[in-house]
């Protein structure tokens, strides 16, 4: 008891409620298959994968990492066979150390770790023989992380206030067709992000009007708003865009910035320092609301919202006001997230372009467990999954084409449905708010 | 974003107030005045419209008629911002605190001090302070820093009056705060509450408990359905409080002869069992029941009571030990079959797990014998049947309702709990496990209610009631076990002091005592 205020209590009162304050004390129970034992198990299983499978499977031939976009300039080699086995033989020794339940403080470190060395051993086999540009994967990563970064902070943004945002996806496709239309008509890229901004925002306004004015149910009026987005996008697609495609569907592409100095350092500095506007945006954007949402009035208050919305309500916060100022500021930022796939990506609208990436970031905004940095980590793990994907393919590995392509989805999978275990969520998220 | 006002005390009066929903009239002209540095009792059944009437003095709800006067001064509270700004403060019955939120964060929200203009830094330190001189000048001890669900009820108590402290309110208003309370934490809220006016501040106590009333109050309003029907002051006596309360003459006692205790009927060794979080909840309880006597089992709400009941009726797994009904071992055994062995049980939610309220009366009369004859046959109902048995069943166990084929959620609180004691009750039973019998239910119900469960035990049925009501358990039982922290602790007789009782329930046995004073 180190509450200072009450030495100066009776003796019997704070006797009783000592004693009375013990009453959570009672101890969870230790099971033997806790949640890191059974992590540990899944680490092992897929470093004894790696090891038996991938290894005899693999090329006895040199794998080559390139630090630069191409096969030339110094690299990283190691024989295929070898270094698959090597890394398999990590992971599971990492698997066994979680097994012994003894490094449970560095759980997730490990976690991590294993993974890692899994996905190394994976890339030596198929590498095996060839080169694997170290650059060009990674700032693929993260551009194709980009929207599923932006895309989850909109999810952020509503659920920690209590609105559950299905509607992600026909926000991305908004705002991609806002981009390509109003950045061709203005030829300019800035009218073209604005407009995918107002994009989203109009999904949004319907989302949040239908949610918390008509307490519609929200997963039901976010898949029906999603729907809405590929009807009108592809209707106007098919009316007005396909037969006027120079006119109307001809968008400019959103300018990279490089900062000189930082850009040079090797790896990193083409990655980081040399890349796509809306990438720094969207960091900013990460940054800034992780600290609001921590740190500010607006944070406390949201948080409130969506953990118990009637003592917000009692203490005169407005729940419903700030409701609907969260999942409209969600709306522009996922309408920005749309604008890569238009401005950066392809550089033309195309019908139900987007592919689910919408639902991909709703996955990133679960597995990062709501929290803006733990989205940012999520997105950046499923933009690499989908930048192997894609890498493995042109590089012709012998897994086929199709498997290939499932590979960001069988991640968002076993990430969601696996790793994450347990995670709570906001406590009022998805429920509407009625004064009783 | 404190309001500045001159520190004097606030007089409340409240004129006509009358608050309909639908058909319904909650509030019928109301009229109470509020004297600076009273305390004052606002008493009435539940649902009688306290909490109505006191969410509109908080700006929850709208009048639809009357008047709210602040010192003399007319005010129409919209938001509950607007009640906090006029002085007025209140501590709900369910704590309105987020869980995850720090004590400090809690008491900040709504009323933050910020830093840097429209950007609304939260200054968490000059916050932190703020709770430690309310809490230190009021003598309320709260940890700023602990987290709310990391907290016993008590303290979190504690943490929704220093909020309201905070906000530098001048009334008070408490909606059934001793609900959750052990007898020991109730005596220390009301010297907290005795402080509190005499440093000038009112307060409004809404209870149904008289003995609070009388320990406490000032002067006494009391409320039944909807009207204020007297007002009385505290040497008015329990019995005269009761009968303004019920609007009849109600007995407190429950009258009894001595049991006569037969053969164990209930025999637990040993149980262990973990409640949803995998948290131990039940820890090595041994209990017997005899056939013709009531058990009682008294204890501060959530130390393991839900849970022990849940594993004797099998709808929660146990982890180890045995129960056996007249020699039987349950282990295993579905709900259903528990239920047809001769075993009723009022469940402790009744919305939850006690009737399904979209259902009739009627039907709900027969859930638990739907497919048995003369009801059913498995395949099809005999509404006939279930009609006639119903008609009688609201008869026999007074269940007010406009009739059989209404809707349960139709039904006052009372009446909604007559019909599962009624379901119970009609099978011949061998063992009865009442759960927080009486919760939510008007006086006049637990009258009858207490009755019935007196009646089935002189018919020679073992009875177990738990209830966090230690009044109830005292007046019903033939034996009380105290339950604490998963364990009994003692088992005593229902004419031991009750401030003794008091003191297991608060985990203080005599040897136990000695101990934490030492620690001290």
């Amino acid at each position: 008891m180190t509450e200072p205020t009450r030495s100066g209590k009776p003796q019997i009162e704070s006797l009783s409620t000592a004693t009375v304050e013990n009453l959570t004390g009672v101890d969870a129970p230790t099971r033997f298959w806790n949640r890191e034992r059974r992590l540990g198990a899944g680490i092992t299983i897929i470093g004894l994968l790696a090891t038996l499978v991938f290894g005899p499977l693999a090329k006895s031939e040199t794998a080559r990492f390139t630090l630069s976009t191409d096969a030339s300039g110094a690299a990283l080699s190691i024989n295929g066979q070898v270094g698959t086995i090597l890394f398999g033989a990590i992971s599971i020794a990492l698997g066994v150390l979680m097994l012994t339940g003894k490094a449970r403080r560095w759980q997730t470190l490990l976690l991590c770790l294993g993974i890692a060395s899994f996905v190394l051993a994976f890339l030596c086999w198929q590498v095996a023989g060839k080169f694997m540009p170290l650059v060009d994967t990674l700032s693929g990563s993260v551009e194709y992380a980009l929207p599923l970064i932006l895309g989850a902070l909109a999810g952020v943004l509503g659920e920690r206030s209590g609105v559950v945002n299905v509607a992600i996806e026909g926000q991305f496709l908004m705002g991609a067709f806002g981009a390509a239309l109003v950045g061709t008509l203005a030829t300019s890229v800035w009218a073209g992000l604005v407009s995918a901004m107002i994009g989203g925002l109009i999904i949004a306004a319907m989302l949040a009007v239908l949610a918390i004015r008509f307490l519609v149910d929200q997963v039901v009026v976010g898949t029906v708003l999603n729907l809405f987005a590929l009807g009108v996008t592809g209707f106007l697609y098919e009316r007005l865009m396909q037969p006027n495609a120079l006119k109307y569907n001809q968008p400019p592409q959103m300018p990279r910035w490089e900062i000189p100095g930082l850009a040079d350092i090797p790896v990193i500095g083409p990655v980081l320092f040399n890349t796509q506007v809306l990438v720094w945006i969207a960091l900013a954007l990460v940054v800034l609301i992780h600290f609001a949402l921590k740190g500010t009035r607006w944070g406390l208050r949201t948080r409130a919202v969506g953990e118990h919305p009637t003592a917000a309500d009692t203490v005169g916060v407005r729940v419903r006001g700030l409701r609907y100022l969260n999942v409209l500021l969600g709306g522009l930022i996922a309408g920005a997230g749309g604008a890569y796939f238009t401005l950066v990506s392809t550089g033309a609208f195309n019908k139900n372009m987007t592919a689910g990436a919408g639902f991909i970031a709703l996955a990133a905004l679960i597995f990062g467990r709501w929290t803006p940095f733990g989205a940012l980590g999520a997105a950046l793990f499923f933009g690499f999954a989908q930048k192997l994907a894609y890498f493995l393919s042109v590089a012709g590995s012998p897994v086929p084409n199709q498997f290939l392509n499932m590979l960001p989805y069988i991640a968002t999978i076993v990430a969601v449905a696996g790793l994450v275990g347990r995670v709570r969520a906001p406590a009022a998220d998805g429920q509407p708010y009625v004064k009783s | 974003m404190k309001a500045e006002r001159q520190e004097i005390p606030l007089r409340l009066e409240l004129r006509g107030i009358t608050k309909r929903f639908g058909d319904l009239v909650a509030n019928d002209h109301i009229d109470i005045t509020v004297e600076p540095g009273e305390v004052h009792a606002l008493l009435g059944e539940n649902g009688a419209g306290k909490s109505t009437l006191m969410n509109q003095l908080y700006g929850l709800l709208q009048p639809d008629e009357g008047e709210i006067l602040v010192d003399g001064e007319a005010k129409v509270f919209k938001t509950p911002r607007d009640a906090i700004a006029a002085g007025i403060g209140m501590v709900h019955q369910h704590f309105m605190l987020v869980p995850v939120f720090t004590v400090a964060e809690n008491i900040a929200l709504g009323a933050e001090d910020v830093r840097g203009g429209p950007l609304g830094i939260l200054d968490r330190r000059r916050n932190r302070r703020d709770v430690l001189e309310t809490s230190k000048r009021y003598g309320l001890p709260v940890d700023p820093d602990a987290l709310v669900e990391d907290l016993p009820v008590g303290a979190q108590q504690r943490v929704e009056i220093v909020k309201a402290l905070t906000r530098d309110v001048d009334l008070l208003i408490l909606d059934e705060p001793t609900a959750v309370l052990t007898p020991q934490e109730t005596d220390e809220l009301l010297s907290v509450m005795r402080g509190l006016a005499a440093s000038g501040k009112s307060i409004v106590f809404i209870t149904h408990k008289l003995r609070e009333v009388k320990a406490i109050a000032d002067r006494i309003t009391v409320i039944r359905r909807g009207r204020t029907v007297a007002t009385a002051t505290p040497d008015t006596s329990e019995d005269e409080l009761a009968a303004l309360m019920v609007g009849r003459e109600v007995s407190l006692e429950v009258s009894k002869s001595p049991s006569e205790p037969g053969r164990d009927v209930l025999k637990i060794s040993n149980l262990v069992v973990d409640d949803d979080r995998g948290v131990r909840a039940v820890d090595g309880v041994d209990l017997t029941v005899r056939a013709g006597e009531v058990l009682g089992i008294a204890g501060v709400q959530g130390n393991g009571q839900t849970e022990l009941v849940e594993a004797i009726m099998g709808l929660r797994v146990s982890r180890s030990g045995v129960v056996e009904v007249d020699g039987e071992n349950l282990a295993g055994m579905s709900t259903k079959k528990i239920l047809r062995s001769g075993v009723g049980y009022v469940p402790e939610d009744r919305s939850l797990d006690g009737v399904v309220k979209e259902f009739s009366v009627a039907e709900n009369l027969v859930l638990d014998m739907y497919d048995r004859a003369p009801f059913g046959n498995g395949f099809k109902l005999n509404p006939k049947a279930i009609n006639e048995s119903a008609a009688e069943r609201v008869t026999q166990f007074d269940i007010r309702t406009s009739s059989a084929a209404s809707a349960v959620s139709t039904l006052s609180g009372g009446n909604q709990q007559k019909v599962v004691v009624a379901r119970e009750m009609s099978r011949p039973l061998r063992l009865m496990i009442a759960s927080q019998p009486t919760r939510g239910v008007d006086v006049g119900s637990i009258e009858f209610i207490h009755s019935q469960i007196i009646h089935e035990r002189d018919n020679g049925t073992a009875v177990l009631v738990v209830s966090s009501e230690l009044d109830e358990v005292v007046g019903l039982a033939d034996r009380i076990a105290v339950m604490y922290r998963g364990r009994i602790l003692a088992t005593v007789s229902p004419d031991m002091p009750r401030e003794e009782i008091g003191l297991l329930m608060a985990g203080i046995t005599g040897a136990e005592s000695a101990e934490e004073e030492e620690a001290e």
